[in-house]
């Protein structure tokens, strides 16, 4: 490799062309977003407990953002909802995971010096970069941030009349997410093309590991649907700003008519879960690829069913076409389509019951070695299953006209893609960071992180299912407007009260994470006695990921606990022996 | 004050962290050990924790369900709504069943598959006759789930409403109006440029269908008798939600959309079931703005008597225009 060129400061750590620091940038933005958008998260939560009460907690907040009394305004409670929800989706849990991972692990676990394009890959991150200070930066306008929900549906978004939010605020919201989408697209087309093209000898698509599988087909499915969420937000800036119907028709605001005739909102919806569902795949298929991963070595056990998990991850990825419809059984939509998307929503749950067997029986007669990373890819199966089986419900359309937009969904969705995801994520930091960073991160500070987020993350979002089927709808400022939700404060205190605990607790993993990244312990080369091939690499960053030759591969990524071997794992690039089957 | 106090709280437990981590760390030092080394005993600690926190999980869920109970939502009070219960009720079983077999599995395997240095996994890397089965049966018990779930939907959409009371709700920030279509059961026809201070909902007076509506401020059905409501709305999309009736629908401006069902039990008798203060409501569903959570109107069932002595007392479109005249 002619790579061993000088590095200076700006292209080693700024705009490197590395895909590993690519992926710490990735990580380190989305580590920043998230915090955000949990503090954003702690403050509404305390208004509903609270409501209408002030809180030192308001004191983080823009001033307008508070009343004369010191209670938070009912539209910046819509406000933090909608940021908290763009901020986690998208930037924490679509380029903060996808990002990361995607970057970090593809050319080393493929065997490649780096991605296909680094220029390209450079450019997705400083577009997010970009599109991160933009939506930052939209928190500080006149009217605030956008507030119509992280799903922007108009015309609340399209008309400032109707919400201050949906001002310069939402015009910065556009602005970011197509900015996002740019870079999320440059990023996506390097994962497939490296995929597909930079596997080193030996490496077929049957020995991939199941991480890369899965950032493969989310990859696939990121490039099929970010453009048309493009189209959806270009629309809207047009509706916005240059007067066209196509999302408004018939309307009256502020005592004003408009004069947009023949648009329907109902386009926009169709438009944006067109994205939105399989962004929720998107989200979910990276955490399942990294639990799959983290899951199989510290069973010291092959993941069961490798065909299986391969082919739920396509399957998976294919039905995330077809079932968009189930936001909208609501809508207004013609009862017939919404069977339609309920017989192929429902159809999900098959691969997905498979992919959790797969995972029970990979640890049936494990030899389990607990570390931080697999502690919390067992949580990411548990909320899979937890709230993978409330879908059941919400995808059925008629159940679904009675918990449709009610916290029973915000239960559903903040475990099963919420928890799942994050879940994923943290396993994935905690594995790979020695190879990241050369540094052990502090193992004892890793069980107290993750013991305290399972008993608060489940506090949090499993009362939310009874909020839910007591009738009550999401993002109401306060439910003491009607009496038939008197009952409830008991369960909103219950709620607060584990997520501000879940808050700090996290704390306890940002520490941990820095404090490691400059005084942790020196990683060994393979710490977790793993078989794929990033750990054939030295501790010592280089560009180009290997001194010498690409290693060769001669085996599957499983290949843990095989009988006859002298240890419990067998590196991939170890050639099989004489008379051995490969598995 | 009190910011600076939790501020100084918050970095004394990061200190106190920084000390803790560094002396376990140089303790293992001395001691010539990798303190981030997994052992057995970390292991058994862990297994332990996840059986017993684990399960700690699932008390706390059927904590919940017992404690709770009564603050869900009651039976249907609506014909379709009786049959989404028994829908409700079959599915939740299915997941209680599914959740309470496989949960306590994860946790368990845990705990019993908690590693020892001197143990060595078994080596299983595939079993087609187990994938098979339990791909077959997620499926079986699906296709039961799909068309239970489908049957019940056809039978909630296709109501039959050729005698329907048609009633139109009007939605805007952040205020519901209805209209009943009077003698006739025919709504006038509206437009949104028709629009003023004193008609607010746009209603075209020029069609006779109009003459005879009635504008209301809270929505009365007649009980057994099915109800047709016909929703609009002004400004943003807001969603008709009648939770006790399990009925939702959309409204969507520039659109049409609708919902039909029949109640089966009178306010008098929810009061006598649920206690004196319970009331219909309807609430919008649908984020519309600032004061979205404070956006209802009362529905009221009543025998077929007490609502024609209370329809009569409300004015029509026609006599009201006189009176204005």
């Amino acid at each position: 490799m002619s790579d061993h060129h000088k590095e200076t400061f700006i292209t080693k750590y700024i705009f490197s062309q590395d895909h590993k620091m690519i992926a710490k940038q990735f990580l380190i933005t989305g580590m920043m977003m998230a915090v955000l958008g949990m503090i954003m998260s702690a403050v509404f939560r305390v208004q509903l407990a609270n409501p209408g009460e002030s809180s030192m907690l308001y004191n983080l907040l823009p001033g307008s953002w508070v009343n004369e009394l010191g209670a938070l305004n009912p539209d910046k409670y819509l406000a933090l909802v909608t940021m908290h929800g763009t901020i986690l989706v998208f930037w924490v849990l679509t380029a903060g995971l996808s990002g990361t991972f995607a970057n970090f692990l593809i050319p080393l676990q493929i065997g490649a010096r780096d991605m296909a394009s680094g220029f390209l890959n450079m450019l997705s991150y400083w577009f997010f970069f970009i599109a991160t200070i933009v939506l930052v930066s939209s928190i500080y306008v006149q009217g605030g941030p956008a507030s119509g929900g992280w799903t922007i549906y108009p015309p609340l978004s399209a008309l400032p009349q109707a919400i201050p939010g949906s001002g310069t605020g939402m015009t910065l919201w556009l602005v970011s997410i197509t900015l996002f989408v740019v870079g999320s697209l440059l990023g996506g087309l390097n994962y497939i093309v490296t995929i597909l093209n930079l596997r080193t000898k030996g490496m077929s698509m049957k020995r991939l590991p199941l991480t890369v599988w899965a950032l493969l087909v989310t990859a696939i499915l990121g490039v099929l649907s970010f453009p048309v969420l493009l189209s959806c937000g270009l629309l809207l800036i047009f509706d916005r700003s240059f007067g066209t119907s196509f999302y408004l028709s018939d309307i009256i605001v502020g005592g004003e008519m408009l004069h947009n005739m023949g648009g329907s909102p109902v386009l926009f919806e169709h438009l944006f879960w067109f994205l939105g569902h399989p962004e929720v795949y998107i989200i979910l298929l990276p955490a399942l690829g990294i639990i799959s991963e983290v899951i199989a070595v510290n069973s010291r056990k092959p993941i069961f069913g490798y065909k299986a998990m391969v082919v739920s991850i396509l399957v998976i990825g294919f039905l995330s076409f077809i079932v968009w419809g189930h936001h909208m059984f609501m809508t207004g939509m013609n009862p017939f389509l919404g069977s339609v998307f309920t017989f192929t929503t429902l159809l999900i749950a098959i691969p997905s019951a498979v992919k959790v067997f797969n995972y029970l029986a990979t640890l049936w007669r494990a030899n389990i070695r607990f570390t931080p990373a697999m502690l919390f890819a067992i949580a990411g199966v548990s909320a899979f299953i937890t709230g993978g089986l409330t879908g059941l419900i919400l995808g059925d359309s008629a159940l679904d006209i009675n918990v449709h937009d009610t916290y029973f969904v915000v239960g559903h969705f903040h475990i099963v893609m919420g928890l799942s995801a994050i879940y994923g994520m943290l396993a994935g930091v905690y594995h790979w960071f020695p190879k990241m960073y050369g540094k052990m991160m502090n193992k004892n500070l890793g069980y107290l992180h993750f013991w305290g987020t399972f008993i608060c993350a489940y506090g949090v979002f499993f009362p939310m299912h009874f909020l839910g089927l007591a009738g009550l709808p999401r993002r109401y400022y306060t439910n003491s407007a009607f009496p038939m939700f008197d009952g409830l404060t008991d369960i909103n205190s219950i709620i607060t009260f584990f997520a501000l605990s879940g808050a700090i607790v996290q704390v306890i993993f940002l520490f941990n994470f820095f404090y490691s990244i400059f005084k942790g312990t020196k990683a060994s080369q393979n710490p977790w006695k793993s078989n794929t091939l990033e750990w054939t690499t030295p501790i010592e960053r280089i560009h180009g990921n290997w001194p010498g030759d690409l290693p060769t591969v001669h085996r599957w990524a499983y290949d843990y606990s095989k009988p006859g071997a002298q240890e419990d794992y067998i590196l991939q690039t170890e050639p099989l022996k004489e008379g051995e089957e490969e598995h | 004050m009190i910011n600076i106090l939790i501020a100084l709280v918050v970095l004394l437990v990061i200190a106190a962290l920084v000390q803790i981590t560094r002396v376990s760390e140089l303790l293992a030092e001395i001691k010539n050990k990798d303190v981030n080394q997994v052992t057995d005993d970390d292991n058994k600690t862990q297994g332990v924790l996840f059986l017993f926190i684990g399960f700690g999980f699932l008390v706390f869920v059927v904590w919940q369900m017992i404690e709770w109970n009564h603050l869900l939502l009651p039976g249907a009070a609506s014909v379709h709504g009786e049959k989404i219960d028994v829908l409700m009720k079959f599915t939740m079983t299915l997941i209680l069943v599914v959740f309470f077999i496989v949960t306590p599995m994860l946790f368990y395997f845990a705990y019993k598959y908690r590693g020892k240095q001197s143990n060595t996994a078994y080596f299983l890397s595939h079993n087609n006759k187990l994938e098979v089965i339990w791909t077959v049966i997620p499926t079986i018990v699906l296709t039961g789930v799909i068309i239970f779930g489908l049957k019940t939907w056809d039978e909630t959409m296709n109501v039959d409403t050729s005698d329907a009371n048609v009633i139109e709700v009007y939605s805007e920030q952040f205020k519901w109006t209805a209209r009943s279509s009077g003698a006739d059961n025919k709504l006038g026809t509206s437009n949104f440029k028709l629009v003023t201070a004193k008609n607010a909902l746009g209603i075209d007076m020029q069609d006779q269908n109009s003459l005879d509506d009635q504008l209301l401020r809270e929505v009365h059905l007649v009980v057994d008798k099915p109800v047709l409501l016909k929703f609009r709305s002004r400004d943003v999309i807001h969603s008709a939600f009648l939770p006790h009736f399990r009925v939702q629908m959309n409204c969507v401006p520039g659109l049409l959309t609708q919902f039909a069902f029949t109640p089966t039990k009178t306010t008098k008798q929810m009061k006598k079931e649920e206690g004196e203060d319970f009331e219909y409501t309807l609430l919008c569903n649908k984020i519309c703005g600032a004061a979205h959570y404070n956006m209802q109107m009362s529905f009221i069932v009543e025998t077929q008597e007490e609502y024609d002595a209370w329809i009569a007392s409300k004015q029509t479109l026609s006599q009201k225009l006189l009176t204005q005249k």
